[in-house]
């Protein structure tokens, strides 16, 4: 039974993998980009999936972690030339300047330095509880990306970086006679590390602890789960997540700046969170996928739409106006599935509620 | 600095502080009694200034006239958002609700630049609260001077309400303990909607003042004054009125005195109040005048 797990799991990999080779060189750019982008937003759902779903602390500061990685990546990799080209109001740090790294490398360090700054906040924020645990990390986002803004030789400051070299799969496009486009395959194999990991996470006794802590603290407690280190661990590893993603998300863009990584940006992945359902992995990957497809299909929506006798205006806004009413349909409607379903899972059938 | 211009920089601080205030009191209210940081309530501050901006310029109805229909159509807005988007929800777990105001504050929003395009506006401030007046060598502009002694005229008012009415008594009961309250045969939708009514109000009543304060309206400009407001609220202790009028002046003045005695940190502006939210959190939690909540098993 165990083994013909393992097999089945490792037979879907391989499939997901060749989909992912096949969309590549099939799609045209703009498509592989979405594709690419689902990937990104599956990494950084899980990612919030971990704190707010499984561990059950509501956190807000995503975007905050994300442009850590973002910002971590992009000077990694870019060329000292290109930062010459970006930093013309301000040179650049002399030891910056000259920093670079392999792609792999800099996606660790963004990931380590969104881990380190989670670390850091999360150990004196995660003594809050509910909505002030919220508004806290809700503010360091905004102060990181406060700093962010004011730090001109090393961020360039509101200007943000231009020129992120991308991952494209310049070999294969070669022997197919196609322009290259990004790369799937690296987002995609980063997604399924996630994926893998989250689901050895929480079948694991980490993993326990975590849902115990989300379920009830002072019986988690009780139960000799030391709730602060395993909370802290949660954060840490969660924004370390967040910024592997976040720096995915500067490759893909090749453009980063603070407007990109506000308050808009976390909710973008909560609506991916809430409408695959807090706690579960299936949930988020799926949601990842409709919600990023779904933004892009809907673009139609703000502008003029020809309905044959007559031609509607363009309506700008239109198409997060129906994004909004989707999250709270999600929650108004779905109350009592998001937590309770998987609890319900939990318990086993014989429990009460 | 001289003198005066320390003065300029109280007059500014003080009036900032006042509109934060007001601003403070409406969240404070609805989290005294519902536990729910309202997050939409920056944006209803955002729909009070639009409302003025289209009676102003579209009716013919007189300036005062408007500020006060304004300022009860935003009253019925946040009345209705309570209506739609919490109260179905009522008896679930916090965080489900703090998502839902999430997704109500970001659908004002997207409605707002739907509805009010993302362009700019000029707020059409009446000509004569657009004076200034010079008194003792600062130059002063009149609203300045009417925004706190509007602030304390509402304290006052609604101090009265809470502690002598019988409303009032029934919102105290309520944030004291809810279950209780609704035994005690209290109205709970009733008093729900008046709170959320009465923060709203004094929203829309701060959107105008801001207006004509700070002249320029785009729909996501109750985000930072809305974030900024709720911590001015978590800062005087929040669900307690007094403390959070206290907590915008704090706000308000510190602020202002940031950029006045240390220019080149002008950029941290605005995280002065987050490193200010942070820092009483971890502190003391309960804020200057908030009371002990214990833990129950």
């Amino acid at each position: 039974m165990k083994n013909n797990n393992l097999l089945k799991n490792i037979i879907i990999i391989i499939l997901a993998l060749a989909l992912l080779f096949i969309l590549n060189i099939t799609l045209d750019s703009y498509k592989v980009r979405i594709v690419n982008l689902c990937s990104i937003y599956i990494i950084l759902g899980l990612s919030m999936n971990l704190i707010n779903g499984f561990t059950g602390l509501f956190s807000l500061g995503h975007a905050g972690f994300m442009a850590l990685g973002a910002y971590t990546v992009a000077l990694l990799t870019m060329s000292p030339q290109a930062k010459e080209v970006n930093f013309y109001m301000e040179p650049i740090l002399p030891f910056l300047k000259d920093l670079n790294m392999p792609f792999v490398l800099a996606l660790i360090m963004g990931g380590l330095m969104a881990a380190l700054f989670g670390f850091l906040i999360g150990a004196p924020v995660l003594k809050l509880t509910d909505d002030y645990l919220a508004i806290a990390t809700l503010g360091f986002s905004e102060i990181i990306r406060i700093i962010i803004i004011n730090l001109q030789p090393i961020t360039n400051g509101a200007l943000g970086l231009k020129g992120i070299p991308p991952k494209n799969n310049a070999f294969f496009a070669a022997m197919l006679g196609q322009t290259p486009k990004i790369n799937l395959l690296w987002a995609g194999v980063i997604a399924i590390i996630t994926i893998v990991f989250m689901n050895l996470l929480m079948k694991g006794s980490y993993g326990k602890a975590l849902k115990a802590i989300r379920e009830d603290e002072i019986a988690a407690r009780s139960m000799g789960i030391n709730l602060f280190r395993h909370k802290v661990m949660s954060f840490t590893i969660s924004s370390f997540m967040a910024g592997v993603g976040g720096g995915l998300l500067a490759i893909s863009l090749g453009t980063i700046d603070p407007t990109l990584f506000k308050f808009s940006l976390t909710w973008n992945i909560l609506l991916i969170v809430v409408i695959g359902g807090m706690g579960s992995i299936k949930g988020t990957i799926i949601s990842a996928i409709i919600v990023t497809i779904g933004m892009e299909a809907l673009r139609f929506l703000d502008e003029s739409i020809n309905l044959g006798f007559m031609q509607t205006p363009a309506l700008p806004g239109l198409r997060m106006v129906v994004f909004s009413i989707i999250l709270m349909m999600a929650v108004i409607f779905k109350k009592d599935n998001i937590f309770k379903s998987t609890l319900k899972k939990a318990r086993g059938r014989y429990a009460k509620d | 600095m001289s003198i005066q211009e320390f003065l300029q920089h109280v007059a500014n601080g003080t009036s900032l502080g006042s509109l934060y205030a007001l601003i403070a009191i409406g969240y404070t209210l609805v989290y005294g009694i519902l536990r729910l940081i309202n997050f939409a309530h920056g944006d209803i501050f955002m729909l009070g200034a639009y409302i003025t901006y289209y009676g102003i310029i579209y009716t013919p109805i007189p300036w005062w006239l408007v500020f006060i229909l304004a300022c009860v159509l935003t009253g019925l807005v946040g009345l209705t958002l309570e209506k739609l988007a919490y109260k179905p929800l009522r008896g679930q777990p916090r965080i489900t609700i703090l998502i839902s105001a999430i997704g109500a504050s970001f659908l004002l929003q997207n409605l707002g630049v739907l509805l009010f395009s993302g362009r700019p506006k000029a707020f059409p401030t009446p000509a004569i609260l657009s004076r200034t007046l010079i008194i003792g060598g600062v130059s002063v502009s009149l609203i300045s001077i009417i925004i706190p002694i509007v602030t304390i005229i509402i304290l006052a008012i609604l101090s009265f309400i809470i502690q002598k009415t019988k409303t009032g008594m029934a919102m105290r009961a309520l944030s004291k303990d809810y279950e209780a309250a609704s035994l005690m045969g209290i109205d709970i939708n009733g008093v729900i909607s008046f709170t959320f009514f009465i923060g709203s109000f004094l929203a829309a009543v701060g959107g105008i003042m801001w207006g004509i304060k700070y002249p320029q309206l785009i729909p996501l400009m109750g985000v930072m004054p809305g974030l900024k407001c709720f911590i001015a609220a978590v800062i005087g202790g929040i669900g307690n009125i007094t403390g959070a009028v206290i907590g915008g002046f704090i706000l308000g003045l510190g602020e202002i005195m940031l950029i006045a005695f240390l220019p080149s940190l002008t950029g941290y502006r605005d995280a002065f109040a987050f490193i200010l939210l942070i820092l009483i959190l971890l502190i003391k939690p309960t804020g200057l005048m908030g009371e002990k909540i214990a833990e129950k098993v």
